[in-house]
């Protein structure tokens, strides 16, 4: 048996062209390639962190080891992560979004003024309204005052379903690294639609940026602090 | 003619003790027996393994090495030591070691004086407290890292100054530069 194992390998190795064209394909997956994209908004918002004793982080999206390291190690931050694109995908897999807006209500165990910057990165543009409402209504009272957000907003419609981790590369550029999910991006977001959903929050910087994408820093004024 | 004389081959279980072969001069005697099995245990002995089918209930101190497979529910102290939970290992716990590497599950936090390793496929549900911390792609991890920065953290002033624009001079959105 295993002789004639050895035999097929042989020749396999023989004509490995002809052995290819047998083989039935392998399921449609696409590997998406990495960019480097230029970011102008991180940099203040490393600024912003700079300018605590003791930084907190909220890191919204799935977990990145050198993130981790770049924000605990070089900035000091204590960093929570709270993976919400893992959520909405459980969600949608289990067809249960309908719920997600009551999920997200009690998701987040932060207290109120508790942390010093928050990374949406692309959050918004998948969530549905009354989601994207109660997690924006979370982070604005979970913000400190002078805190920052950050987050990214599509301009187009873009028709892959795909999340994306944003590795920090530097404080002027992330790496773009897709990975496929069964959630499409919601409605675009227009530029009143994101100014009413923070409407605690002042409009730091707002960047376009050539990948049609808008980032944009908020900050938490002293004056709109939790009453 | 390339047949091997079966009288020199060595006896079966000795070979992997047997010494790599010398220049000429005799072997040194071959460990057998209860001696070898004295040297395994010596090799052996500065690493514990908590099997797969053992399940802990209650608090695990040590002072040495540890590798579980198996499942712990209560706390872990091995202050100076190294505790890997393995692939199979289900840890439900409070964690306090010299360093962690994590293969398999833990659910509660972990302070680790060292580090703190969560390979590929490991997952943690809790709060890291270790100067250093290294999660691969492909782990899970839900909760808080609290790094302890050792040095000094940067000084207000030598940080650029964040500026907050009231609401009425916050930069126009739909006149941003484009990058």
């Amino acid at each position: 048996m295993s002789g004639v194992g050895k035999v097929t390998g042989f020749l396999s190795r023989l004509a490995p062209r002809r052995a290819a064209e047998e083989e039935p394909e392998p399921p449609a997956v696409r590997a998406e390639p990495e960019v480097v994209v230029p970011t102008k908004a991180l940099k203040k918002f490393v600024a912003s962190l700079r300018l605590q004793p003791l930084p907190t982080l909220l890191d919204l999206g799935p977990v990145v080891g050198s993130n981790v390291a770049y924000f605990g190690e070089q900035l000091g931050c204590k960093i929570f992560i709270e993976d919400i694109f893992a959520d909405i995908e459980r969600f949608q897999r289990e067809h249960r979004l309908a719920g997600l807006p009551a999920f997200l209500e009690t998701r987040f165990p932060q207290g109120p003024e508790s942390v010093d910057g928050v990374l949406c990165w692309d959050l918004f543009d998948f969530l549905d309204k009354p989601s994207a409402r109660v997690v924006a209504d979370h982070l604005m009272r979970a913000l400190k005052p002078n805190g920052a957000l950050f987050g990214f907003f599509t301009t187009t419609h873009p028709t892959e379903a795909r999340f994306t981790k944003f590795i920090v590369a530097d404080d002027g550029n992330l790496r773009h690294r897709p990975y496929s999910t069964p959630r499409m991006r919601q409605a675009v977001l227009q530029n009143r639609d994101i100014i009413k959903l923070f409407e605690r929050l002042r409009v730091s910087d707002s960047f376009l940026l050539h990948t049609k994408v808008r980032e944009i820093l908020f900050r938490k004024p002293d004056y709109l602090s939790n009453p | 003619m390339w047949k091997r004389d079966e009288n020199v081959r060595p006896p079966a279980g000795r070979e992997a003790a047997q010494p790599a072969p010398s220049t000429g001069t005799p072997s040194a005697p071959v460990a057998h027996g209860p001696e070898l099995e004295g040297k395994r245990h010596m090799d052996s002995k500065d690493v514990v393994n908590i099997g797969k089918s053992v399940v802990i209930k209650g608090e695990l101190n040590g002072s040495e090495d540890l590798t579980v497979e198996g499942h712990v529910d209560g706390k872990i102290e091995l202050k100076e030591h190294v505790l890997t939970i393995g692939p199979h290992g289900r840890i439900k716990a409070e964690v306090f070691a010299k360093s962690v590497i994590v293969l398999g599950e833990v659910s509660g936090n972990i302070l680790a004086s060292e580090k703190v390793d969560i390979r590929d496929n490991g997952s943690v549900d809790g709060n890291i407290i270790s100067p250093r911390v290294a999660i691969a792609e492909g782990a899970h991890f839900r909760g808080s890292v609290d790094m302890q920065r050792k040095s000094e953290p940067t000084k207000a002033s030598d940080a650029p100054k964040a500026e907050v624009k009231p609401a009425g001079q916050s930069a126009p959105v739909g006149t941003a530069p484009k990058v």
